[in-house]
């Protein structure tokens, strides 16, 4: 027991010693600092002695409010069916499997804008399924909360995916394959071995799928339109702000991103290392 | 990334590829033919000693951009060595773009408020502020229509239809020229309407009445005609109360504010029936 500990002990200052690798770290201060750069031009400019006041106005609270929970509810669609397709993905054989994994990244590839007119033809009053969903049953999509949801788990979802299939093509099928041969249906194999060996997979895929989801703009706008209250989440909050006082904007931007900061932070902690 | 296409340059620059390389190939053989040839090349650029050259860059609102297209067609025909390009865009974000330094030549905004906040940004060139006008000139008009589907499936025959509760209506969001006129209008009519959105532009309105999303819309007696079918327009008296006034200027930020201010001017004589055509009033 203990000459294990010693053997560890001597081994872990070992990899981290030795001269620094310059050829990582200088490339990595780049990219980091290129990535903070422009939210250090947001503190600069902000106008820091109103900012409570403009925080605290109750058109920015609801949009808030509206972000946050539109996003979490996406994050929740997207992880039901999101998961299962990432499985199906990565465990089975199907003809087309392959052209099936181009198009779930479609969503990633068009501009959300189109993405949210594609919905509007699909899902809209007058579109080839909500044309049904409005003389059947009533039920008219654009404009309402649910189509900001929607709007979000189509653009957001395929991070959710890509990066739960990778997790599943890295780890180890012979945990599966062992619990197959003892007798375990697919299902139990896959909520007994596989969910829990996949987990930190699914949680990083949940955080993208929410960040995505939280700063979506283009396919809301055009599918949900924009109300307070109603549609207007923080992003398009922020555009609407920008077209007249872009010090407005600036708070608001400010406040998605402390905020979002704050959950990924947290979040980050407890399911990725937990 | 609203309205990808009106913001790209326009495909017919790339038609000036062929015309460049010509010039460059006229020149190349006429400096090995010595310098008789030269002086020939030199007198020909003399003889029309006002013709403009160069680029001209001209910031428009999105409302102007098949009118603005057709003139430039025109103006470059008369001035072949000159080449227009455009930034089409919501009036209110080119003057943000304008504000913090964005090199154009020529603004022509939508509304006098978004020229303002280019006036008080000191963007507006002085001398030609000087010679025309110091808020920038206004050379067209532009009021409201009522726009609803082709089917007009709510039946919306008046203005005051757009306050019952089964008629859903888009308007522009207030931070744009065509929402303040909305709500001009909507004043002027003492009429309380709850919109089931607030569209960025008012192009987006008009895409969401001609995919049948909304009942009715507020939009551009312009974007009617240019609709022209896809949505039904229809007048209504407080239109007039709301009528938006286009002032156009010369920027000081303009490289060659000759070539800037006779663009202005095309525009406002020869551009005249073009921009008429198009439903936009006089001033």
């Amino acid at each position: 027991m203990t000459a294990v500990a010693t053997r560890s002990d001597r081994r872990a200052p070992r990899t981290r010693s030795g001269r620094v690798p310059w050829i990582l770290v200088l490339p990595a201060l780049v990219g980091l600092s290129f990535l903070i750069l422009p939210f250090a031009g947001l503190l600069v400019r902000a106008p820091w002695p109103t900012m409570v006041e403009r925080v605290t106005e109750p058109e920015v609270l609801a949009a808030l409010w509206l972000s946050l929970s539109t996003a979490t509810v996406a994050t929740l669609v997207s992880l039901s069916f999101g998961v299962p397709l990432a499985w199906m993905l990565a465990r089975t054989e199907f003809p087309g499997r392959r052209v099936v994994r181009a198009l779930v990244t479609i969503p990633l590839v068009i501009p959300p804008v189109v993405g949210g007119v594609a919905l509007l033809l699909v899902l809209g009053r007058n579109g080839l399924v909500g044309r049904y969903l409005d003389a059947w049953f009533g039920l008219t999509l654009p404009f309402t909360p649910a189509a900001v949801v929607i709007a979000q788990v189509f653009v957001a979802m395929p991070f959710l995916v890509i990066t739960v299939e990778g997790a599943l093509r890295g780890a180890d099928r012979r945990y599966e394959e062992a619990a197959a041969t003892l007798g375990a249906s697919r299902v139990t194999i896959f909520t007994r071995v596989t969910l829990p060996m996949v987990l930190p997979g699914i949680g990083a895929g949940a955080i993208l799928c929410w960040a995505r989801a939280l700063g979506e703009f283009g396919a809301t706008i055009t599918f949900a339109g924009n109300f307070p209250g109603t549609t207007q989440t923080m992003p398009l909050a922020v555009y609407m702000a920008m077209q007249r006082d872009p010090e407005a904007a600036i708070v608001l931007s400010l406040v998605l991103l402390l905020v979002s900061l704050a959950v990924l932070v947290t979040l980050r902690e407890r399911w990725v290392n937990p | 990334m609203r309205e990808p296409t009106a913001r790209s340059p326009r495909p017919r620059r790339t038609a000036h590829g062929p015309t460049a390389a010509t010039a460059a190939l006229v020149l190349a053989l006429t400096a090995c033919s010595g310098g008789g040839a030269d002086t020939e090349e030199g007198s020909g650029g003399g003889a029309d000693g006002a013709a403009f050259s160069g680029e001209l860059t001209v910031f428009a609102a999105a409302s102007l951009t098949d009118v603005f297209e057709e003139i430039a067609t025109s103006f470059e025909e008369e001035n072949p060595e000159v080449e227009v390009t455009f930034n089409f865009a919501g009036s209110s974000e080119l003057a943000q773009q304008i504000n913090s330094g964005a090199p154009a030549d020529v603004f022509a905004a939508a509304d006098t408020d978004t020229m303002g906040q280019v006036v008080e940004g000191e963007g507006l060139d002085a001398d030609w502020a000087a010679e025309h006008s110091e808020d920038g000139q206004v050379f067209v008009t532009n009021n409201l229509r009522i726009a609803v589907p082709p089917d007009n499936p709510a039946g919306v025959e008046s203005f005051a239809d757009l306050a019952e509760d089964d008629v859903d209506v888009a308007f522009c969001s207030q931070e744009v020229p065509c929402g303040a006129a909305t709500v001009t209008a909507l004043e002027a009519a003492d009429l309380d309407v709850t919109p089931v959105t607030l569209e960025e532009d008012v192009r987006a309105v008009l895409t969401k009445v001609e995919l049948g999303e909304v009942d009715a819309g507020l939009v551009y007696a312009t974007d009617v005609i240019s609709a022209e079918g896809r949505v039904e327009g229809l007048d209504f008296p407080e239109s007039e109360e709301a009528i938006n006034d286009y002032p156009i200027g010369v920027l000081s930020a303009s490289g060659d504010t000759d070539l800037a201010a006779a663009w202005v001017e095309f525009v406002t004589t020869e551009g005249a029936p073009v921009l008429r055509d198009a439903g936009f009033g006089t001033p």
